[in-house]
């Protein structure tokens, strides 16, 4: 307390009645303002500026020319639009796969034994590695001519596909490589979920006779809602972003077969200048991804509405 | 503790576990694992295809010196730190005044802005990739490291904030009450008693953030042109191109590429977690 003492003592002697006057008013508005203005620079006013570049017709430069709803009209009728949504379909579902994968890792390695907290390190650092390296390496093992996979098989007589220039099986090679690190991700959110689970009420329904596959179900699990909740949140997100991967391994081909919505968009934007149908498919991948933002953002808030 | 400690189970259980354990780790790490044996791989065991299999040879001190040496990969890792620090720097310091801003008075509006905040974290990328690079342009900081730091402090402010209010709002309150009760100024109340509590979640998010500015390839890609400016997730793809038959070069730059937010992680791992796993643990 007598660092407060001494402080307050210089305060007393410095700064103008009104401003002290008023701090309670003032502190906040300067505390917040400098960061609120960047984030609606930088981050809010261009969610708006895309909106509405969604409705004209613009090459980047010179004019822009007000095309109403012309845009999302021609992406109903577009193919890629439809393949990239497709694929964002299924990047969704099957990325799905990461936090139940995460959970039985997490189970797996909720043990104490010798070297266990290394092993915990060593099975998530995957999601600390640039995504542009896990997608070098996974195009690596499915490299037909002299990849992982080939080479494992090649003795075995089968001779393995070149899955990323194959139309039907490029998207689910690029989402096993993304599935990687998001599983690494989803595993520590649950160990740190397992970590607080109360001991007590295991014990309890163990009693009671409750054990393995029902335990975990009606006991364990309902006691890990946080963590699953942030872990689906996330993962969701996770899915609808993905352009890092199908950047560096694909590219979206062939012919578009593992495009989407994302990287459709920067396509349309910086190699056919075409900013006003990009910004149509921004704002779709924005609508579609405002439903997750918004049932996150309702959970978190009633949580916070109770706190100070 | 769920699952039922191994400690109780059968002895042939628990061997079975020491021994799944190992096997499960090497499985997993499998790419990690290739990155490092193909970076060390020499070229005349390339020659020969010997892609997978065991090296004769250990190559580092010579894939690591050649690659340095022919491409601008010292260029790119000095251009992702010159971009990381001042990026983490700015968002740390925006954030820590606007959680505490949002923590420590109660005011209308106070939730709407903590929501946008934490949904304009979320939002894709592409949203915003027009009217960023062409804000950058108006600024003219497109095409150099500013637009990238600019761009990350207001974008990273978003998650950080919400971050560092829950931490601030966490704080007891009494200690702020106390101080205003003997005159202390609000700023002062900042500096001296909510800034040495936060010193940890400062730390967590330090780390977080320099993994994922580290990392991140999209906004480079936007908003850098110029070769000597491009940062190293851009530089893997110059790589990628450079050594299209190299692949011990190429790996030798991937794992040049990681290590640093490997490291981070490794060295903070505490922090790190603690920063990622915000809320899990909540009922």
């Amino acid at each position: 307390m007598t660092e407060i003492q001494v402080l307050s003592n210089s305060r007393r002697r410095t700064g103008s009645t009104f401003l002290r006057k008023h701090q309670l008013i003032i502190a906040p508005v300067a505390f917040i303002t400098p960061a609120f203005a960047m984030f609606s620079l930088f981050v809010i006013y261009p969610i708006i500026q895309s909106i509405g570049l969604s409705f004209v017709e613009w090459q980047g430069i010179g004019p822009q020319t007000w095309v109403g709803l012309d845009n999302y009209r021609e992406l109903l009728g577009d193919p890629v639009f439809w393949k990239a949504l497709t694929n964002n379909v299924y990047w969704l579902v099957l990325f799905l796969l990461a936090p139940v994968l995460g959970l039985f890792i997490a189970l797996f390695l909720n043990q104490n034994v010798f070297g266990i907290r290394l092993v915990k390190s060593l099975f998530f650092f995957p999601f600390v590695v640039s995504q542009i390296v896990v997608g070098l390496v996974f195009a690596w093992f499915y490299d037909p001519a002299f990849g992982l996979l080939a080479t494992m098989l090649e003795p075995l007589g089968v001779k393995f596909p070149a899955i990323l220039s194959n139309e039907n099986w490029a998207t689910f090679g690029i989402i096993l490589a993304g599935l990687w690190p998001q599983t690494a991700y989803c595993m520590i959110l649950y160990l740190t979920g397992l970590n607080s689970v109360n001991p007590e009420i295991i014990e309890a329904a163990r009693l009671d006779g409750a054990k393995g596959w029902r335990l975990l179900v009606n006991i364990v699990l309902p006691q890990l809602r946080a963590a699953t909740f942030i872990a689906v949140v996330v993962t969701i997100i996770g899915a609808l972003r993905s352009f890092d991967l199908v950047a560096i391994m694909t590219g979206g081909g062939p012919y578009n077969s593992s495009n989407v919505l994302a990287y459709y968009m920067y396509d349309n934007a910086i190699f056919r200048y075409r900013m006003g149908y990009a910004s149509a498919i921004a704002t779709i991948l924005f609508l579609i991804m405002d439903l997750y933002i918004a049932w996150f953002l309702m959970r978190l808030l009633k949580n916070e509405k109770g706190s100070r | 503790m769920f699952p039922r400690p191994i400690q109780e189970r059968s002895r042939s259980r628990q061997l079975m576990y020491k021994v799944a354990l190992p096997i499960s780790l090497i499985i997993w790490l499998l790419p990690m694992i290739a990155i490092v044996a193909t970076a060390g791989r020499s070229l005349s065991d390339l020659n020969r295809g010997n892609y997978w299999g065991m090296p004769s040879e250990w190559a580092f001190i010579e894939n690591f010196a050649k690659v340095f040496g022919s491409s601008s990969i010292g260029t790119y890792l000095l251009n992702s730190v010159i971009i990381t620090l001042p990026s983490i720097a700015g968002a740390l310091f925006l954030s820590t005044l606007a959680g505490a801003g949002l923590a420590l008075y109660k005011f209308r509006g106070r939730f709407l802005i903590l929501a946008l905040f934490i949904a304009g974290n979320f939002v894709p990328f592409q949203i915003l990739m027009i009217p960023v690079r062409q804000l950058t342009l108006d600024l003219g900081v497109y095409d150099t490291y500013w637009g990238v730091i600019l761009f990350q402090i207001a974008f990273q402010t978003g998650f950080c904030t919400f971050f560092m209010r829950n931490f601030i709002a966490e704080l007891p309150f009494e200690l702020v009450e106390a101080a205003r009760a003997e005159g202390v100024g609000e700023w002062q109340i900042l500096v001296h008693i909510i800034v040495p509590l936060v010193r940890p979640a400062l730390a967590a998010l330090a780390v977080l953030q320099f993994t994922f500015i580290w990392n991140d390839f999209f906004w480079p890609l936007i908003l850098i042109q110029s070769d000597e400016l491009r940062p190293i997730t851009l530089g893997l793809t110059v790589l990628k191109g450079q050594y299209i038959s190299s692949f011990n070069l190429l790996a030798a730059g991937s794992l040049i590429a990681a290590l640093p937010p490997v490291m981070m992680f490794f060295a903070m791992q505490k922090h790190f977690i603690a920063g990622l796993t915000l809320g899990a643990s909540k009922g």
